[in-house]
């Protein structure tokens, strides 16, 4: 188990250097000159823009640069934007509410999907099967944007069971965001559940179980679903990871000030380190969803920890 | 005409188990599988009862409705009795018919490494009989698997109960099985091909063990198998299955002696010489008929070297060869006189 969590966290750091670089590469491949850009219609002086150019290491070759914004990064020293507020700062304030929005998504998706799918699964054919079943293809065809547009019409200015946006209702104000976020992946562990599960009853352990004279709750919930967690639980990690950044959509829609919006204007304005920044703590975050997957999946399956 | 009609011990209940008429189909989209058709049957205590015949044939359906662990649907068992000393299984309700499984009557698998849950050790699976059954601790539970585990002589017992089932080798796991199956001491242990997922070596130390174990405990076993040789070694009786039905009973010396069906016959000359275990039977020309079209008449006439016209209209009923023996074959007293047992000595 030492072991197997030791090889997780080293092949996690190529992980990381690789991804931000490629964000790094990214950001700065974006077209235009980000100084012009914020300098809008009046151009800053020539010594403004080479001061500019110096703070944010303007300059230097991109390989450098990189080097430079991890040396500060290890700092736990993010940069800061070109109007000067720490980007550590921005995020303090972003990321909270991501985290809530992404948080009541994922707890919505999850005990939802797996209760659809087990009692999908353990009646085949019944309305709750055909129910997952229809909803799973529905959900899919339909585009979030849409999906968000139409609830929040309906449910929000229509019939007026949620407030339509913005978070001035605190927690309630989350939810109707939340379950747009994860309406997709909800059928998806409904879907995911049924099919594991439905698969798990059919085999032989299961027949064992039954002969072992093992009442019905207890071979369903002790031995089918234990094995067909195993890879719901490992779509929960990743999705986790997925739901933060895939937030900006529905963050827009509703008007959330959270990290997904904060990245869109950051785009939109080049402020590079804003974008690098947010992003480098999506990846780390990403990464350690998925260490945390791996090593609740060795627990889940005592086949892994012995590869 | 069926095996317990002139049983004076079946009458009072007084067998073991007593398996009468069983008839079980599965409803399938493709059609109905009459997967066992009127099989009948006993057991006693310490008695060995070998179900031999090949694949397909009905063996594993009919211990799973003894189990009562068949898939159901589609399956069904649609006619029958299943008396364990005297109590027909059939009319109990779940909660009843469960406190006979594993409890009274166990069994094993061919596959064990399939039929145990890969993510619980084997101590856990085991100590789970003590835990759900009779209410042990977790410590106590642990304590009696390696007991267990010790009885199936697996080395190191105390050090391998938190093991899980892929750190054993075959022939362990199988031992794993058997002591999770008798760890409740039950009456009646069916075998399902027990050995066939082994090496001839392994599977020979698992028979040894089987017929240590029973005779300790005095349980009935059914052992399913397609090995002769196995069948020969620790049977006290067979019975030969084709197409869902019982085509030959007969003591075990009865029946190697002299078959008294051509399917019997076929299958017995298939023995090599020399003693060579584990060879797969498929020694008589043609294929056993699909289930769900079974030929009319006798089962086995457009295999059989023996048959006339008459085989294919009249259902041959279970003749009585002697007191303690049957075969389905009108012609059975021409297949007993054949005493060559070879197929071409048939006609
Ligand atoms: N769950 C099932 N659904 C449909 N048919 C089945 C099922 N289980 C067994 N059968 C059919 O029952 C017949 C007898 O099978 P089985 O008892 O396993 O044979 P064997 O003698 O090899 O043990 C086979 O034709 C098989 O296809
Ligand atoms: S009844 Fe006829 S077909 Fe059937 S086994 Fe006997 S001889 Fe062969
Ligand atoms: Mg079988």
């Amino acid at each position: 188990m030492g072991r197997y969590t030791i090889r997780r966290l080293l092949q996690a750091i190529p992980v990381f250097f690789g991804a931000t670089f490629i964000i790094f590469m990214m950001v700065f491949a974006l077209p235009g000159d980000p100084i012009r850009a914020l300098a809008g219609e009046r151009p800053f002086s020539e010594s403004v823009q080479r001061e500019l150019r110096e703070r944010y290491n303007l300059n230097d070759p991109l390989p450098v640069q990189y080097g430079k914004y991890m040396l500060a990064l290890a700092k736990l020293d993010f940069g800061e934007s070109f109007n000067r507020r720490r980007v550590s700062d921005i995020m303090k304030e972003r990321f909270p509410v991501t985290i809530k929005l992404a948080l009541f998504a994922f707890l919505f998706e999850m005990f939802l999907g797996l209760i659809a799918g087990v009692l999908a699964g353990l009646r085949r054919g019944s309305f709750m099967d055909n129910l997952v079943l229809v909803s799973t293809t529905a959900v899919v065809a339909i585009p979030v944007f849409v999906l968000g547009f139409v609830a929040q019409l309906v449910l929000g200015v229509q019939l007026r069971w949620f407030p339509v946006a913005g978070i001035q209702s605190g927690f309630y104000s989350y939810l109707l965001p939340a379950m747009v976020l994860g309406s997709l992946s909800l059928v998806y562990i409904a879907r995911l559940t049924r099919t594991s599960l439905v698969e798990n009853l059919r085999s032989d352990y299961i027949r064992t179980a039954t002969a072992k004279g093992l009442p019905r709750t207890r071979v369903v919930g002790r031995h089918a679903l234990r094995n067909s967690l195993i890879p719901v639980v490992t779509f929960l990690g990743v999705d986790l990871g997925a739901l933060m950044g895939g937030a900006i959509i529905t963050e827009g829609i509703f008007n959330i000030p959270g990290i997904g919006r904060e990245i869109f204007q950051a785009v939109r304005s080049q402020e590079g380190a804003v974008v690098v920044g947010i992003v480098t703590a999506l990846v780390l975050i990403y990464i350690l969803a998925n260490l945390v997957v791996d090593l609740l999946y060795a627990v889940l399956d005592p086949r892994i920890r012995y590869d | 005409m069926d095996v317990t009609t002139d049983d004076p011990k079946a009458a009072e209940g007084q067998h073991l188990l007593q398996v009468e008429d069983l008839h079980v189909e599965f409803r399938t989209q493709y059609g109905t599988v009459n997967a066992v058709n009127g099989i009948s049957y006993s057991l006693d205590e310490r008695e060995t009862l070998a179900i031999l015949g090949e694949s397909g044939s009905g063996k594993s359906v009919s211990a799973q409705a003894i189990m009562g662990i068949i898939d159901s649907p589609p399956g069904f068992i649609t006619k029958g009795a299943l008396r364990f000393r005297g109590t027909d299984l059939l009319g109990l309700d779940e909660s009843e018919r469960r406190s006979y499984r594993g409890q009274k009557i166990a069994m094993i698998f061919q596959d064990a490494l399939t039929a145990l849950n890969p993510v619980y050790s084997v101590g856990f699976q085991i100590g789970e009989m003590f835990r759900v059954h009779r209410g042990a601790s977790r410590s106590e539970a642990k304590k009696k698997a390696i007991e267990l585990m010790d009885r199936v002589r697996i080395p190191a017992a105390k050090e391998r109960v938190g093991e899980y089932p892929h750190q054993f080798s075959g022939g362990m796991r199988q031992r794993v099985m058997i002591a999770m199956a008798l760890s409740l001491d039950p009456d009646i242990l069916i075998a399902d091909e027990p050995t066939t997922a082994l090496d001839v070596t392994v599977q020979a130390q698992i028979m040894e063990l089987l017929s240590e174990l029973q005779g300790e405990t005095g349980m009935g076993l059914i052992l399913i198998t397609h090995d002769l040789a196995v069948v020969a070694d620790v049977a006290d009786r067979v019975a030969v299955m084709y197409a869902g039905k019982i085509v030959e009973t007969g003591s075990v010396f009865e029946v190697y002696e002299n078959a008294a069906h051509p399917y019997t016959e076929g299958l017995m000359s298939s023995i090599p010489r020399i003693d060579q275990r584990g060879r797969e039977l498929n020694p008589i020309r043609g294929a056993p008929p699909s289930l769900m079209r079974i030929p009319p008449g006798c089962p086995f006439h457009p295999r059989c070297p023996y048959a006339r016209d008459v085989c294919r209209v009249d259902l041959p009923p279970l003749y009585e060869v002697s007191a303690s023996r049957r075969s389905a074959c009108h012609f059975f007293e021409e297949v007993l006189a054949n005493v060559e047992g070879g197929l071409t000595g048939g006609r």
